[in-house]
């Protein structure tokens, strides 16, 4: 089980691992309940370049579509193909199996820790 | 609850169903729909979608509005009122109608219950309720009828599926039921009783799947709804959403109003023309423009199917090529179908666009995704 208190977060309801340069990213639980069912995710192409704070891929549900923000700038070095194949991680695994993208960065912004994150979503 | 001095709600206060504890009991994410806090769903869009297809849901339709109209002349009243020629519908049968303009535009859709030799029961959206209550009324003139809100009076539960009939035979506390439930036919209702209070089952439903709607008063309502999940529990009944219900709607190829029918829509624009009894002899509001029809040109609602995940949505417009400048459509519902495993969509195109199997590109998100024209409804039940 991923240790949600080791992660960061941003204001765009995604979480960040650090490990080394790499950034792994993916959407909370919160996100992921808030969407309802995950059917279709687009993710950007490996190898891409990306800017923190633009959109670079999109979440979509039954009801909603919920956009995929680069928490960092860099590039893209790996997606997730399960998630692409079966949606649906993203609401049983936000965390785990549900992540989405791995990007190698320069320089990493501040983000939210847990308690931060938590706070703003009032849970 | 609060109300203004003369009884209608003010506008901005949330309305609560008699269910409402229940829906939180049960987990449930709400949302404002007509101005009522409702149910959206309770676990899963897609899991309460596939119960119905394959077991039952459990629905609380309880902010829609129902309307009695009674007297002498109800059936002539209505007749005028309406499109259809509700006059001659039997003691226990059910039609779906159309509240029309003069300008022929659909003020709103609803169904119409026969009750009585002299009583029928008018049962439109919650959106249009006080639309729907002012027009009728204001029709009335010199027919001895009278025509009354009862939408408060009402609490409405739906049990859509497969499994609908044995769950409602299976309930503890239904009984003097009219019409044994094995002899319903589709669209008709009957009067019961559940605990003693007086009790309507009508077989109709917005689902595509057998099913039936209870119209009793709020008072027992929640005792209702705990007696159908004890006896729907080991035939896979479960309460089921608003986002749920309209993914099964429009699979079913059912129309929403505020998507494919509006005031600005003429019912021969959305396939509908066939509600409008042009046959009957009496003048009713919206005939001159109903007889002129919408104007040459005009769109037309269709059924567009995709391949692959991505789901064209309301308001996505729609054009003849992958480049073409300007559109020729719009989707009014769109979704990747549960059931069906593709995106889905109805939409008005231009004439020139709506035979089956043309080709066309839906804009989604500035990628341009083909789409083809196809019959509906996309679902249909095996019976």
């Amino acid at each position: 089980m991923t240790d949600t208190s080791k992660l960061q977060y941003t204001a765009e309801h995604e979480w960040v691992l650090v490990e080394g340069s790499i950034a792994t990213v993916g959407i909370t639980a919160y996100a992921a309940e808030k969407l309802g069912d995950v059917v279709f995710v687009e993710l950007p192409d490996v190898g891409s370049t990306v800017t923190g704070g633009t959109v670079v891929g999109e979440i979509e549900s039954t009801k909603s579509v919920g956009e995929l923000f680069a928490p960092v700038n860099g590039t893209v070095t790996a997606t997730n193909d399960q998630v692409v194949e079966s949606p649906e991680l993203v609401n049983s695994d936000p965390f785990g199996a549900g992540w989405l993208i791995k990007v190698e960065f320069e320089s990493l912004p501040a983000m939210l820790s847990l308690a931060e994150y938590s706070a703003l979503t009032g849970e | 609850m609060t109300s203004a001095p003369n009884g209608i709600p003010a506008p901005d206060i949330e309305r609560f169903s008699p269910l409402h504890q229940a829906h939180v009991a049960a987990g449930a994410s709400f949302t404002d729909f007509a101005g009522w806090q409702m149910p959206v769903r309770y676990s899963s869009d897609l899991a309460e979608h596939h119960a119905v297809r394959n077991a039952a849901g459990l629905f609380d339709l309880s902010h829609m509005a129902e309307i009695l109209v009674d007297g002498p002349d109800a059936g002539a009243y209505l007749d005028y009122a309406l499109a259809g020629k509700l006059s001659v519908i039997e003691l226990g049968q059910a039609k779906y109608s159309l509240l029309l303009a003069e300008s022929g535009g659909i003020i709103d859709d609803l169904v119409v219950y026969r009750l009585g030799d002299t009583t029928f029961l008018v049962v439109a959206n919650a959106g249009n309720r006080l639309a729907a209550v002012d027009a009728l009324v204001a029709r009335v003139g010199n027919f001895t009828a009278s025509v009354v809100d009862q939408s408060d009076d009402y609490a409405l539960i739906a049990v859509q599926g497969p499994n609908a009939r044995a769950i409602l035979a299976a309930t503890a506390g239904i009984e003097d039921l009219g019409t044994d439930l094995n002899f319903m036919k589709y669209y008709r209702i009957t009067d019961a009783a559940f605990r003693g209070q007086s009790l309507l089952i009508a077989r109709t439903g917005y689902t595509g799947e057998d099913g039936f709607e209870l119209y009793l008063a709020p008072a027992k309502a929640r005792e209702l709804w705990d007696a159908l999940l004890v006896a729907g529990a080991d035939q896979g009944l479960v309460p089921a959403g608003l986002a749920s219900r309209d993914t099964l709607r429009l699979e079913a190829g059912m129309p929403l109003y505020g998507h494919e029918l509006s005031l600005m829509t003429f019912p021969a624009q959305a396939g509908l023309g066939r509600v409008v009894n042009l046959n009957k002899e009496n003048d009713f509001v919206g005939r001159a423009a109903s007889e002129a029809g919408p104007a040459a040109g005009a769109s037309v609602l269709v059924g567009l199917m995709s391949t692959g995940k991505r789901a064209g949505r309301a308001d996505y417009e729609i054009f003849s090529s992958p480049d073409a400048a300007t559109s020729d459509g719009v989707i009014t519902s769109g979704a990747l179908s549960p059931t069906l495993g593709y995106p889905i969509a109805m939409a008005y195109v231009a004439p020139h666009l709506a035979a089956l199997g043309t080709e066309v590109y839906v804009n989604v998100r500035s990628t341009r995704i083909a789409a083809t024209v196809t019959a509906l409804p996309f679902y249909k039940r095996v019976k």
